[in-house]
């Protein structure tokens, strides 16, 4: 079987055998900073790194997914594909990226397992069908998806969750979840979990979290959802260049009013920004053409989760996802014949009081003393 | 096919210059800094723009704030890098692109000279031999000029 | 582990439901009661009309008189300047807003940001004046109950959980804004049943002694 092995060549060994010279290699490091989301005063720690760093073997799997995740990665310019998969990857597996098919493919997947044992990195995008649901919602060569990922990850270094399906159950996982969809970390708890979340995510995010582990040799920092503090450690509100309007209290109040012909905050649209954690605001998509809010399209708050189900996108945040005024009506209503039984209650009660009254004697009292 | 009649009531202006964000005087205001640490002490400092959280046109004003030049540069490696200097001395713009001429990074560098123009300190070392090396092989086939 | 935006959306979703319903059934009995209870039938002759007398007391109240200014000035102007503030914040702030009008279709302007901001925080700092107030002053440590330290607990921490979303100073965010509505919906279940009800009930007594006071011909 003609399945590589992890190159014993370093990164920058390779490059300079493709003829690379020193100020290319300059050029890349500083395009890398700027991809992993660090300063550029990295670019001498991160050139240092990458001239000693050898490929990880990585093995992507995809399950209840709709290949959105890969087709963004496709369009990742920096590095490209090409440089992704050539140079700072060795990417043994992956369903629609590679050439081979059928038993040979999953022949490669068990070849890069054996031979990285400990080492390899898993990539998985869509969710899984959990151990309780019926394992033929989705297989991939008669398998079940869960018995794939439990086996492939099993000698994992760690485990990458690419897309909000993978993340965090995304849409399959969406109300009333048919198939018992779970996120990777529902389901992988004893090897390192990072998710790389969006719907789908930025495809620099992703190479960037994979040139992290290939440039620091370790995982980056995580938030409380696993997610790259790099990449997600800010809001897309606090990053937003309408972020002033908001302040200002300047809103677009429909589609095509003035103030969306001006470029004002998209809240009142139902801009999820506020309570959604992404890089967009800077790294923004097609190589950095734009973004949805610069488009003027509210967020949908797509790298979070259950965002399916967080109520309509065009819905402001503040507003619930189910009250409506008519209900409030109906309870006040309800409210006011509770009130008028009391109050009958309390009349009659006055009454029975005042019919039995009994008027008490000056004798009574005298008695008593 | 029929043509969608559309009718424009609005009196913003749609196709009209883009709205300040504000975007641009912090970045000045960063780069007087980094100017005034190049002078005192000689520490150059880079900005990437790519990290900002630019809105339309917020990069252009950046560049139209900034003036233009005397010098300009391209450096071939890996696709081209282009260099420009700015109005301001030691304001140099470093436009990393990739060998499809799709931007990589953006840097605003504040130093004499760009790092990338310079040779670097291994090429350097090299430089005497790299020289000897052409030099022999010129004695026996001498470099014909183009 | 998506726990804490499954909270957010709890908060957003049945338990909104669940507390408003709580608000609406509670305070729509109460207010139902107290009308239909009224007053007594008084067979005096009236000496002069009750309704302008009435609506003038609603607002004239506002305004502590001299005496009361001079006895308890901290009182009138720390619950002036909170009061407010609450307000400010509740109604003006552009989200509550968003709430008000995804709920009831009313919508009216916000103010900025950072204004609403300052507001909030003037009106924590109020607050815990209020407090400590509360807690040192000789006659009012007396006359406290459980019922007002839990109300000022439970309005404090609506507006300091707002204030710490706003600036996103507890982590993952939707645990930091899922707090606050949270706090908000605590809010709104004991309103009812607590001395939370005069935000409703003040007006009421006030337009009842007003037009006591005009029947009766005396200054109101």
């Amino acid at each position: 079987m003609p399945v590589r092995k992890t190159p014993d060549k370093t990164l920058g060994e390779s490059l300079r055998d493709h003829g690379l010279s020193r100020r290319g290699f300059l050029k890349f490091c500083a395009a890398t900073a700027s991809m992993m989301a660090l300063p550029p005063s990295m670019v001498p720690v991160i050139a240092a790194a990458l001239d000693a760093a050898r490929r990880p073997s990585v093995i992507w799997l995809s399950f209840q997914e709709c290949t959105g995740c890969t087709e963004s990665l496709t369009r990742s310019h920096a590095p490209t594909l090409e440089d992704l998969i050539l140079n700072i990857i060795s990417l043994d597996y992956h369903h629609t990226l590679q050439a081979a098919a059928g038993e040979a493919a999953e022949e490669a997947r068990l070849q890069a397992m054996e031979d990285n044992k400990g080492e390899y990195l898993v990539i998985v995008d869509g969710s899984i069908p959990g151990p309780d649901s019926n394992p033929g919602f989705s297989t991939v060569a008669g398998q079940s998806n869960y018995d794939i990922l439990m086996e492939t990850v099993e000698h994992a270094a760690a485990v990458i969750a690419v897309g909000t399906c993978a993340a965090f159950g995304g849409l399959p996982q969406a109300n009333p979840n048919p198939t018992g969809a779970r996120s990777v970390m529902d389901l992988v708890k004893d090897k390192p979990v990072i998710n790389v979340s969006g719907c789908p995510p930025i495809p620099m995010v992703i190479t960037g979290v994979l040139t992290h582990y290939l440039t620091f040799g370790r995982l980056p920092e995580l938030d409380a959802y696993h997610r790259p503090l790099a990449f997600f450690g800010q809001s897309i509100h606090d990053r937003c260049y309408r972020r002033p309007f908001y302040d200002r209290g300047l809103f677009a109040e429909s589609f095509d009013d003035e103030g969306a012909k001006l470029g004002w905050c998209l809240y009142r649209l139902g801009c999820k920004g506020p309570s959604t954690y992404n890089a967009c605001a800077t790294m923004k998509w097609n190589d950095g053409t734009s973004w949805p809010i610069e488009s003027g399209h509210p967020c949908l708050g797509c790298s979070e989760p259950s965002f399916w189900d967080a109520g309509g996108f065009y819905e402001p945040l503040s507003v619930p996802i189910t009250a409506t005024s008519g209900a409030i009506l109906a309870a006040g209503a309800l409210g006011a014949v509770v009130g008028g039984a009391a109050t009958v209650l309390a009349k009659k009660e006055t009454k029975t009081i005042v019919a039995h009254r009994q008027p008490v004697t000056v004798e009574e009292l005298e008695d008593k003393l | 096919m029929e043509q969608l009649s559309v009718t424009l009531g609005s009196k913003a202006p749609c196709a009209g210059k883009p709205q300040d964000h504000g975007h641009t005087l912090p970045i000045l205001h960063e780069i007087r800094h980094a100017l005034e640490r190049l002078i005192a002490t000689g520490e150059e400092t880079r900005i990437d723009l790519n990290a900002m959280p630019f809105g339309p046109g917020d990069l252009d004003r950046l560049r139209a704030w900034l003036g233009t030049g005397e010098v300009q540069a391209s450096v071939s490696a890996m696709g081209l890098t282009l260099i420009q200097e700015t109005a301001i001395p030691g304001v140099w713009l470093v436009d990393y692109q990739n060998a499809d001429s799709q931007r990589l990074t953006l840097h605003i560098e504040i130093a004499p000279v760009p790092e990338i123009l310079r040779p670097q300190p291994q090429d350097l070392a090299e430089a005497i031999a790299t020289l000897d090396a052409r030099m022999d092989e010129g004695q026996s086939n001498p470099p014909r000029p183009s | 582990m998506s726990g804490s935006m499954e909270f957010l959306l709890w908060t957003k979703g049945p338990m909104f439901d669940i507390a408003l319903a709580i608000f609406a059934i509670g305070l729509f009995a109460r207010l139902a009661e107290i009308f239909l209870l009224g007053r007594k039938p008084n067979y005096a002759e009236p000496r002069a009309g009750e309704w302008l007398p009435g609506l003038r007391t609603v607002f004239t109240r506002t305004i502590a008189d001299p005496g009361t200014f001079q006895r308890a000035s901290f009182n009138v102007v720390v619950g002036w300047v909170w009061h407010i503030g609450f307000l400010i914040a509740l109604l003006l702030f552009v989200p509550h807003a968003e709430l008000i009008k995804g709920l009831f279709g009313i919508a009216w302007p916000a103010l900025p940001n950072p204004v609403v901001d300052l507001v909030t925080a003037i009106t924590l700092i109020a607050l815990v004046a209020t407090l400590v107030h509360r807690l040192t002053h000789p006659v009012k440590q007396r006359i406290s109950t459980i019922e007002d330290y839990l109300v000022w607990t439970v309005v404090f921490l609506v507006v300091l959980t707002g204030y710490l979303a706003y600036h996103r100073l507890v982590n993952p965010y939707p645990v930091a804004l899922g707090m606050h509505i949270l706090m908000a919906e605590i809010l709104l279940i004991i309103l009812p049943f607590t001395k939370l009800t005069h935000i409703f009930t003040t007006f009421i007594a006030r337009w009842y002694n007003g037009a006591a006071f005009g029947r009766k011909g005396v200054q109101s």
